[in-house]
């Protein structure tokens, strides 16, 4: 019962807490990449523009809800919803402090692959309930996409794992506080499977330059073509979820988490976040976007590859005693 | 210089899509997707039926007509005097090279000669303008491959950047950021303001300087070099056979270049460099584009130097439109538009002498956009996207 509890109000925290920082990290992004673009960004609703993002969802929650007539109306409207709880649901077994976690699950990282591959659903249903040609066109993409960067994903939040000896997040972590960060030592294994978590992280919320789902000047606006009001709004903020959760995964998990000195462990936390999330804005606001067969050669000659090599370092280096 | 090259009908099979359409059942195995002409990318209203096999287009059908404004129709009730604002909007990306070549062809049919000064401002005028539309096709392909929301709009606003400096410099000359209308019969309405030269040398320098940052971004890129290389290729041969002029037919290795084959303004008192390149893909055209920035930033810096002195009018400047008037007689005079062989072809005469009986713009978009059924199939939607930016159609000059 106390478990329960527990769970119901840092889970309820946490959620609120992601989506204001959503809310603020949509004005932040505005304005980096305003700023990047020699613009000044949004200006006019509350002081600097602050006020932008509470603008935008209450004009979004205002708009006529669309149904295409030939829609498949159940698909349609439970994908956005599905999208939402997918992302969000990542975030449950995440440590954003020693103490601040919804639930300390033994096996986080299975969860964390599990909820995460899910995401594919919604995004299906999405493109073959809207009966739309682009949606059909961006769902199919995202299928390819998902399923393909699942591999190295799994394959790079592995190496962790074993260098750890732990499944559970938390478990990471606190290996980490103990030790030291995986992005930092062991080098080899450690830094090169953060960057290709990094990758398959931008493919799997569908972030330039793997954004083809999506593709606004490709498929129009993919699988949320038909797509209005509010659960358009589900979409957009189901995708900036799964990007924060993202950085704050790869944050625990080769970045130490909430380790790190003169601070409480939840600044810590915020920070390395942030920086992740911001680290995705700066390159979506600077490079083009791969083609479909492209993406799919780098997932499977370059990645996958590399994500086995390091998995088999790693492997070796618990297996020859590098660590204790 | 003459072309000669041997252009058999037979190119075109090879090349024809519609006729390996066969092998697939219409109905059953392709999705018939309608791209445009409400689409992001298709450069305004430009519509394409795409027959698609999963994501590769088997048949591409384009459709033009949504921008249709009788323009040549409405020149034929005009005055011949008040025909320049008009067909500024053809090309909305290059006004000035419209008024230039709507112009030439009256003063062919009047046997005007321009004075030397105008046809200095003329060059300086068209050399900018192709700068400032050049920019606006690396905006638009980058838009076309990296997205209005990402990489691609940053790319495409610090180009917009850059074609403000020459929109700025037009604006001093003209008083208009869009319809000069600053060329007339037998030469030019405005002078140089004071210290333009200057101020010009100035901006020159300025995007210059900064191109190297958008050819690094661009052609730098590997993302954007993927994306293009060996995309959309189009053959010499099928170039010449469909009357495709300027980048795209230099693209594809075809070294022809009115500037230099047939001078026109100054550009006899000038060496023009062609750029040619070959490979006849995306990325070749893209190269040439970028070189063509390049030179057009030399010569029209050579020719701000080089401004003679003296009248920029060799007719008459009056504001009576019924000022022209003929009885008889057709000219057909053409010029490298940015987008390549714009040509007027008017006939004069009919019910009133003041107007013409029949004016013709040969449009260079529209001969580039009949490439389309020819190297857009086997490429798969992306790929249309690219290869749609890549040739660079402005719509309001294919439709008139």
């Amino acid at each position: 019962m106390n478990e329960l509890v527990h769970g119901a109000l840092y889970g309820t925290l946490i959620a609120t807490a992601i989506l204001s920082t959503i809310a603020m990290g949509i004005w932040f992004e505005r304005k980096f990449a305003g700023r990047m673009q020699q613009r000044l960004g949004p200006t006019i609703v509350g002081p600097a523009g602050l006020l932008q993002p509470f603008a935008d969802i209450i004009k979004l929650l205002q708009k006529e809800d669309i149904v295409p007539r030939d829609a498949d109306r159940g698909l349609f409207d439970l994908a956005p919803i599905l999208a939402v709880v997918c992302s969000l649901g990542v975030a449950a077994v995440i440590p954003f402090s020693p103490s601040i976690i919804a639930s300390d699950l033994d096996v986080g990282v299975l969860w964390v692959l599990g909820i995460g591959g899910l995401m594919v659903i919604p995004t299906f249903a999405a493109g073959w309930g809207s009966n739309n040609k682009f949606a059909l066109l961006g769902a199919m993409r995202a299928i390819a996409q998902s399923v393909s960067y699942g591999v190295p994903l799994v394959l790079a939040v592995l190496v962790p794992v074993v260098l750890s000896g732990s499944l559970s997040i938390s478990g990471i972590v606190a290996w980490q506080a103990q030790h030291h960060w995986f992005a930092v030592w062991p080098i080899v294994p450690g830094l090169p499977a953060f960057v290709i978590f990094f990758l398959a992280m931008l493919a799997e919320s569908n972030r330039i330059p793997f954004d083809i789902p999506e593709a606004e000047s490709e498929l129009v606006a993919g699988i949320t073509t038909e797509y209005t009001g509010a659960k358009f709004t589900l979409f957009y903020m189901a995708e900036y979820v799964h990007t924060l959760v993202g950085s704050a995964l790869g944050a625990a998990l080769f970045f130490g988490g909430w380790d790190g000195p003169f601070a409480p462990g939840l600044h810590w936390m915020v920070l390395k976040t942030l920086t992740l999330f911001v680290l995705i804005y700066w390159v979506r606001w600077s490079l083009l976007r791969f083609r479909a067969d492209q993406l799919m050669r780098l997932c499977w000659t370059w990645l996958t590859p590399i994500g086995v090599a390091l998995l088999l370092v790693s492997a070796a280096w618990v297996t020859f005693g590098g660590t204790n | 210089m003459e072309i000669t090259v041997e252009v058999q009908s037979a190119t075109r099979g090879s090349v024809d899509p519609h006729l390996s359409i066969h092998a697939y059942e219409a109905e059953g195995d392709l999705m018939l997707l309608h791209f445009g002409p409400q689409h992001p990318s298709t450069h305004g209203v430009f519509r394409m039926d795409l027959h698609l096999d999963g994501e590769t287009i088997v048949k591409a059908t384009p459709y033009i007509g949504y921008l249709h404004r009788g323009v040549e129709k409405l020149c034929e009730k005009l005055t011949y005097v008040q025909q320049t604002p008009i067909v500024d909007k053809n090309d909305y990306v290059a006004p000035m090279t419209n008024e230039q070549a709507l112009n030439m062809a009256f003063e062919k049919l009047l046997n005007i000669e321009v004075p030397r000064r105008a046809r200095y401002l003329r060059t300086i005028f068209a050399e900018l303008q192709r700068v400032a539309s050049h920019l606006v096709w690396l905006a638009a392909q980058s838009i076309d491959l990296g997205g209005a929301l990402g990489g691609g709009s940053t790319l495409f606003l610090h180009c917009l950047r850059e074609r403000e400096l020459i929109m700025d410099l037009f604006e001093e000359v003209s008083g208009a950021r869009f319809h000069y209308n600053t060329h007339t019969i037998g030469g030019n309405r405005h002078d140089l303001p004071d210290g333009w030269s200057k101020r010009a040398q100035a901006a020159i320098s300025q995007i210059e300087s900064r191109l190297s940052e958008y050819e690094d971004l661009s052609l730098g890129n590997q993302i954007f070099v993927d994306r293009m290389k060996g995309v959309g290729v189009l053959s010499a041969a099928l170039a010449l056979e469909l009357g495709i002029s300027g980048p795209v037919l230099r693209g594809s290795g075809v070294d022809h270049d009115l500037r230099r084959d047939a001078p026109y303004h100054a550009y006899d008192e000038l060496e023009v460099q062609v750029a040619v390149e070959q490979g006849g893909d995306c990325l070749a055209r893209a190269k040439v584009r970028f070189r063509e920035i390049r030179e057009s930033l030399r010569l029209a810096r050579v020719a701000i130097d080089g401004i003679p002195e003296g009248p920029i009018c060799s007719f008459k400047p009056t504001r009576q439109p019924t000022q022209v008037k003929l009885t008889g007689g057709q000219a057909y005079a053409a010029l490298e538009s940015p987008r390549g062989e714009l040509g007027t072809f008017v006939i004069a005469g009919g019910d009133t002498p003041t107007s013409p009986y029949r004016l013709k713009i040969r449009a260079p978009s529209l001969h580039a956009l009949a490439a389309i059924p020819y190297i857009v199939p086997g490429a798969n939607v992306s790929d249309a996207v690219a290869i749609l930016g890549s040739l660079d159609p402005i719509m309001g000059e294919v439709d008139r």
